[in-house]
């Protein structure tokens, strides 16, 4: 309690009231002056709160001004643009789908076409959970202005779902759907129809190559799943076809779009974390789905699959086996297990961050440790790769047996930055750089130095408990603008945004080049059980 | 001490010296206390209601979840919060329309506590910094808020007094 009230609640002497007061509150209205000072008790208590917050704002305000200023880095979200799709969305652009399984469906309704089964299921979702969000996210996604006009795949139940997403009228490419899309059961077929002007691979990876070329050579734009490649030598026939081409391609690392990524890049080129020499990238998963134990469709049959077409450039040929092909990445003859699946992105986002290039060299190790079905791939696997030229080494450690959250750490000798889908940043104790600032007490090396949270207000240099709790949960979207969106849906809309208006995709052919020698490199040091190297002026691995 | 309180015959209480200081005294600790949780939110330009709402538990869980998950809802359950809380403490603090003030905060209070009930069986993520079994400080401060709105001071000290000082002066004549 204020001495202010004890005065007021006893007989106030008139000389000590405030003379301005009284006037002002009570123009000749004849209140006595005691009901005004009664009335006016907690001003002098107003005027403590605000005095005691302006001096509280201010010392805040001087520790964020220090400590933004030390970092050198803007506070708001990265400068994207927020709509990658040019207004109006001018010509229509026709897309066919090559590989209709699940991620086929997902790039399809990423670019606008759900399947009423999948919408179904989300409004179910919905119901049971408000936090699911796939539907609302899908319904706001931009209409891309394409239609899709073309379906293959071997397995005729999925080729018909794919018809039936292409033509479903609920969603953002509606407008669209109004014409039956056709099906074709051999992408040569697809490439050759004048209904197509771009292709959507996403078939397992021992086709992406032949597929690619195939479809530079009938001048189709490329939008291909990764892993870019299943080996080496077709990624160099792969990459001399789409280089010597004008089609527009865009490899699928969606991630590349995720604002956390482009805000991370952003802390490196401001020298933030000081002198990097260690960036640890991890996989954790612990469920069947996750070591690509995927169900088997008992429709699949060799009646309803073209198990010949299937296998094409596999190197070795079976008889119709389920497994091989509703769980494919279980094998090296389709593709390259968790190097190609997950390593592959991780190595991406690393990429995409510090445009790391191609190691030099690389050792990897691993086994089949705990999936024991069959599959020849690793179920564990770990990669270490060397970058002299940038004094740092890149790891990665991989397990499907082990759910346990590791992140991707970028390791400095300043500051320690993990990324994901949001952002944190803690000063190392030891650090030179913040020394200062550390012993000053204006930084405390325990909590993040800075936090970024996607879509929600830009960077809190001042973390609150909350903030970091809701950070480190890491959210299931980007943004943009605030706005959630789908990470798929973007990377789709610069490709087509970029066949419309011309400019570069941000994973193109070089940098998918980077990424599957990367990942072939650690593969094939895993299969010799020895160290490779890549010879830069041969461009080759040794 | 005084005598203990009483009505008039207009309705109106009448309180021993004591019993009006402290009552003032919890009103503008309540109000206090309200404005500045209301200020810190709304010059913290990186505040949201979201990671409250988002760990939602007990019986409203979805209510609230869906507000969390609803980027327009979650805007306007923001400015609620921030100006509730500065104008409910502001008008608790100066004693201008205190009884109203007063109900709403109590209203806030209870959303409050329903969003994250310290019930038995239920954790939450975000630590809170005290231990609590079904009784929290939300809960003590939502009392407080009832005690001020049955024992009515602002009409004594406070703005109130001249906005309703009519209906005062024919009380104590």
């Amino acid at each position: 309690m204020s001495d202010e009230n004890k005065n007021d609640l006893t007989e106030p002497a008139p000389q000590t009231a405030p003379e301005s007061e009284a006037p002002a509150s009570a123009p000749a209205a004849g209140i006595p002056r005691r009901d005004v000072l009664k009335a006016m008790a907690s001003v002098p208590v107003l005027g403590l709160f605000f005095a005691g917050w302006y001096r509280k704002k201010l010392a805040e305000d001087a520790k964020r001004e220090a400590i933004m200023a030390e970092l050198g880095i803007s506070e708001g979200a990265p400068a994207v643009i927020p709509d990658a799709i040019s207004r109006p969305p001018s010509k229509l652009i026709r897309i066919g789908i090559i590989g209709f399984g699940g991620e086929g469906e997902n790039l399809v309704r990423s670019a606008g076409f759900a399947h009423p089964e999948w919408i179904e299921a989300q409004r179910e979702a919905v119901e049971d959970d408000p936090r699911h969000k796939g539907l609302e996210t899908f319904m706001q996604q931009d209409d891309l202005n394409i239609e899709i006009t073309a379906v293959c795949d071997v397995f005729d139940v999925r080729a018909e779902r794919g018809l039936t997403a292409a033509s479903n009228a609920v969603g953002p490419g509606a407008r669209h759907s109004g014409r039956a899309a056709t099906r074709f059961r051999r992408y040569t077929d697809l490439l050759d129809s004048s209904d197509v002007d771009a292709v959507m691979i996403a078939t397992p990876d021992h086709w992406h190559s032949q597929m690619c070329i195939d479809a530079v050579a009938a001048g189709k734009h490329i939008y291909v799943e990764k892993a870019m490649t299943r080996e080496e030598e077709e990624t160099h026939r792969m990459y001399e076809a789409v280089k010597g081409s004008d089609i527009v391609f865009q490899l699928g690392h969606q991630q590349r779009q995720t604002e956390s990524h482009i805000k991370a890049k952003e802390v490196i080129d401001a020298g933030l974390l000081g002198p990097l020499t260690l960036v640890e990238t991890t996989t954790n998963r612990n469920d069947p789905w996750g070591a690509w134990v995927w169900e088997i469709d008992e429709r699949g049959t060799p009646e309803t699959i073209d198990w010949e077409e299937f296998e094409g450039p596999a190197p070795n040929k079976y008889p119709f086996t389920p497994e091989r092909f509703f769980r494919w990445r279980c094998w090296f003859d389709y593709g390259t297990g968790l190097s190609g699946d997950l390593f592959s992105h991780e190595y991406d986002s690393v990429n995409q961050i510090l445009e790391l290039g191609i190691p030099k060299t690389c050792v990897a190790s691993g086994g089949i440790y705990y999936f024991k079905d069959g599959r020849d791939v690793p179920d564990v696997f770990q990669a270490v790769m060397e970058y002299p030229d940038r004094d740092l080494t890149l790891v990665y450690s991989a397990t499907l047996a082990n759910g346990k959250w590791r992140g991707r750490i970028f390791m400095g000798h300043d500051a320690t930055m993990e990324v994901d889908n949001g952002l944190r940043i803690n000063a190392d104790g030891s650090s030179t750089r913040f020394k200062e600032k550390i012993d000053e007490g204006l930084i405390d090396p325990s909590s993040p130095l800075f936090t970024y949270q996607p879509g929600f207000r830009g960077v809190d240099a001042i973390t609150s408990a909350t903030a970091q709790y809701f950070a480190s949960r890491g959210l299931l979207y980007t943004y943009r603008g605030g706005k959630r969106v789908n990470a798929y849906n973007l990377h789709i809309a610069e490709w087509v945004d970029v066949i419309r208006n011309g400019g570069n995709t941000s994973c193109d052919i070089e940098q998918g080049f980077q990424e599957a020698i990367t990942c072939h490199m650690a593969t094939r040091a895993y299969q010799l059980g020895r160290q490779v190297e890549w010879d830069p002026v041969a461009r080759r691995i040794v | 001490m005084p005598s203990a309180a009483a009505r008039d015959s207009t309705g109106m209480h009448e309180y021993g010296r004591f019993q009006l200081t402290a009552l003032v005294g919890l009103r503008m600790l309540v109000g206090w206390h309200f404005m500045y949780e209301g200020l810190a939110k709304i010059s913290n330009s990186f505040w949201t209601s979201a990671g409250y709402l988002e760990q939602s538990q007990g019986w409203f869980e979805k209510q609230f979840l869906s507000l969390a998950t609803n980027p327009g809802a979650l805007t306007v359950v923001d400015y609620l919060n921030q100006w509730g809380l500065l104008l409910v403490g502001l008008a608790l603090l100066v004693g201008a329309f205190a009884r109203p003030a007063a109900l709403a905060g109590v209203l806030m209070l209870l959303l409050y506590y329903l969003a994250a009930p310290p019930f038995p069986g239920l954790e939450y993520s975000i630590p809170t910094e005290g231990s609590y079994l079904i009784v929290n400080k939300i809960l003590v401060e939502l009392a407080a808020l009832l005690v001020i709105f049955g024992f009515p001071t602002s009409n004594q000290v406070g703005l109130d007094r001249l906005i309703f000082r009519k209906r005062y002066a024919q009380s104590v004549g």
